[in-house]
């Protein structure tokens, strides 16, 4: 006699720690079987591109940092790289350097954040205290650089705000290569453990063809064996002159995603070695018009955030604050994948492939 | 319990005076190592040192709120341990914006705590909607949906400013408990 079995409908969220934020998961279960999930989105839905309308660029900068408030520099580095496309403005060589740097220390920041609560995730507590012990580090950098320690609002449309303080480069160059060393710890610790091994390995697994076709950018894309980074294939700022790989996975599953991450904090610590070493003496600040009016038409202007493809689409009417303006959110278009990824798997596998995407709920819903 | 100290005369050992005993009973009771205090005051004092907030983690005040409890500020010391459920919770500390399809969630939790419950506002936008009071999605201030105890202000909080705002509450907590009034 066949057991009768009915499906379960579960929710999952808003409030809930592996989340990360507020993302709410309705799965239906048949047993521990996902049969359907839907995400829902907007439960952090603060209307930036609305307000943004009713705001000058500059003003618009400090928004930008409660995006991906994981990545606050790079969001920076977005808009006012887009407003600088727009106008034709020049950024002056040690502006563009200290941009590189914070950038890619941000970005080593959320990785290793995503390292940390991937692992919380999956049972590791220890980790996460590793690796904020690690990001405080970065953030005292960045606190002493501008002021604030999460959202940064440092730099301006042609530079950057603050040059660096005394003796910031050299303790720069020492954090570089204390964290190489903890890198290697990170490996040891983590990376080797056979439970964590069956954890992600070969789950969520999606191909080439269908991280392109859901628009995915970033890790969620490389992890697939696809090289494609915006820094290489269409170099912003000054990231041509820096020599760094473009980190590329095999399998397309949870554990080339968490290995892509890993390598990257490597690969991003070259660049702001090389960065450093190069810095030159200079101005911060470049020759902009007390107010920024970019000229009427449509512009388009991306960099490689630290969870892909981070887009400002500008539509100006040659007025000092946009008539629109849209930000192409990498966490939001890889999430769309979720749904997809979880249908034939167990509730445990959820938190699994969920943090492997690495969202923030910032980005998601803007 | 305030220990009084006799600064006439310093040889005098310093003791606790408490409510409706003299000062020779007082002084006894002090040198023999005896406390005495009503039940609710013991109370509040195992209570403020043991608060379990729910982890409420809406924006960007919650990764401030996670460094807090990480290695280096380390909020364990205080004897605040994150907790994942309402129902285990003391306090909740709002880390992050509201919006207006939040605010029911965020009301159900506080309905789901058991008493006594506390409410910390973490950040300029649990406090008044912050940099984002003037969007059509967002809630101006927490305090519009459930009553708040401590506001930290702040974009976001840094850590220490956290930890003196939780402070802060567990003062309130012990001084409630004495029958004062705090605002």
């Amino acid at each position: 006699m066949a057991i009768r079995t009915e499906e379960l409908l579960m929710n999952i969220g808003p409030q809930h720690p592996s989340t990360h934020g507020v993302l709410r998961v309705v799965v239906k279960v048949d047993g521990e079987i996902i049969v359907d999930a839907e995400p829902v989105v907007g439960y952090l839905h603060r209307g930036t591109e609305k307000l943004a309308e009713d705001l000058q660029y500059t003003q618009i900068i400090p928004y930008t940092d409660r995006l991906d408030y994981l990545a606050s520099m790079i969001n920076n580095h977005a808009i006012v790289g887009a407003v600088e496309k727009a106008m034709d403005l020049e950024v002056p060589e040690r502006a563009e350097h200290l941009r590189v740097i914070v950038a890619e220390l941000q970005r080593i920041a959320s990785h290793l954040v995503f390292f940390g609560t991937y692992l919380l995730d999956l049972g590791a507590m220890s980790p996460f205290l590793y690796v904020f012990a690690e990001r405080e580090k970065i953030i005292d950098l960045f606190n002493r650089l501008c002021g604030a320690r999460l959202t940064f609002n440092y730099m301006r449309v042609g530079g950057v705000k603050w040059d660096t303080p005394e003796g910031w480069v050299e303790e720069a160059k020492q954090f570089v290569q204390h964290l190489k060393k903890q890198m290697d710890m990170y490996h040891e610790l983590v990376t080797g453990n056979e439970i964590f091994l069956n954890r992600v390995k070969g789950i969520g697994k999606f191909d080439t063809e269908t991280a392109i076709n859901f628009a995915m950018s970033g890790i969620n894309l490389r992890s697939t064996g696809f090289n494609w980074d915006l820094r290489k294939n269409k170099p912003y700022s000054i990231y041509d002159r820096f020599d760094f790989d473009v980190v590329v996975g095999e399998n397309g599953d949870c554990y080339d995603r968490y290995m892509c991450h890993l390598k990257e904090i490597e690969q991003s610590l070259r660049i702001v070695e090389q960065a450093l070493d190069q810095i030159p003496e200079g101005p911060v600040m470049g020759k902009v018009p007390k107010i920024l009016r970019v000229p009427a038409g449509e512009y388009y202007s991306a960099v490689e955030g630290a969870r892909g493809e981070l887009g400002v689409y500008i539509v100006s009417e040659g007025k000092d604050k946009p008539y629109r303006l849209k930000f192409r959110r990498p966490s939001f278009v890889n999430l769309q994948l979720l749904p997809k990824l979880l249908v034939g798997q167990s509730m445990s596998n959820l938190i699994a492939i969920l943090g492997a995407v690495d969202i923030v709920l910032g980005e998601v819903d803007a | 319990m305030e220990v009084t100290k006799n600064t006439a005369n310093p040889q005098e050992p310093a003791y606790v005076q408490f409510e409706g005993f003299s000062k020779e009973e007082s002084q006894e009771l002090s040198k023999a190592g005896v406390l005495i205090g009503t039940l609710e005051q013991v109370k509040a004092w195992a209570r403020s040192n043991s608060l379990w907030p729910l982890t409420f983690a809406t924006a960007c005040c919650g990764i401030e709120m996670m460094g807090t409890g990480a290695a280096h500020y380390d909020l364990d010391r205080f004897g605040i341990i994150f907790r994942a459920s309402p129902r285990q919770a003391d306090c909740i500390i709002i880390a992050g914006t509201i919006t207006k399809k939040m605010a029911p969630i965020l009301k159900r939790l506080y309905d789901q705590m058991p008493e006594p419950k506390w409410v910390v506002a973490m950040g300029s936008c649990a406090t008044a909607g912050g940099p984002y009071v003037r969007a059509y999605s967002v809630v101006k201030g927490a305090d519009q949906i459930i009553p708040v105890d401590v506001y930290i202000p702040g974009c976001p909080p840094s850590p220490p400013a956290l930890i003196y705002g939780l402070n802060k509450l567990q003062e309130k907590i012990r001084l409630e408990a004495k029958g004062k009034k705090v605002r």
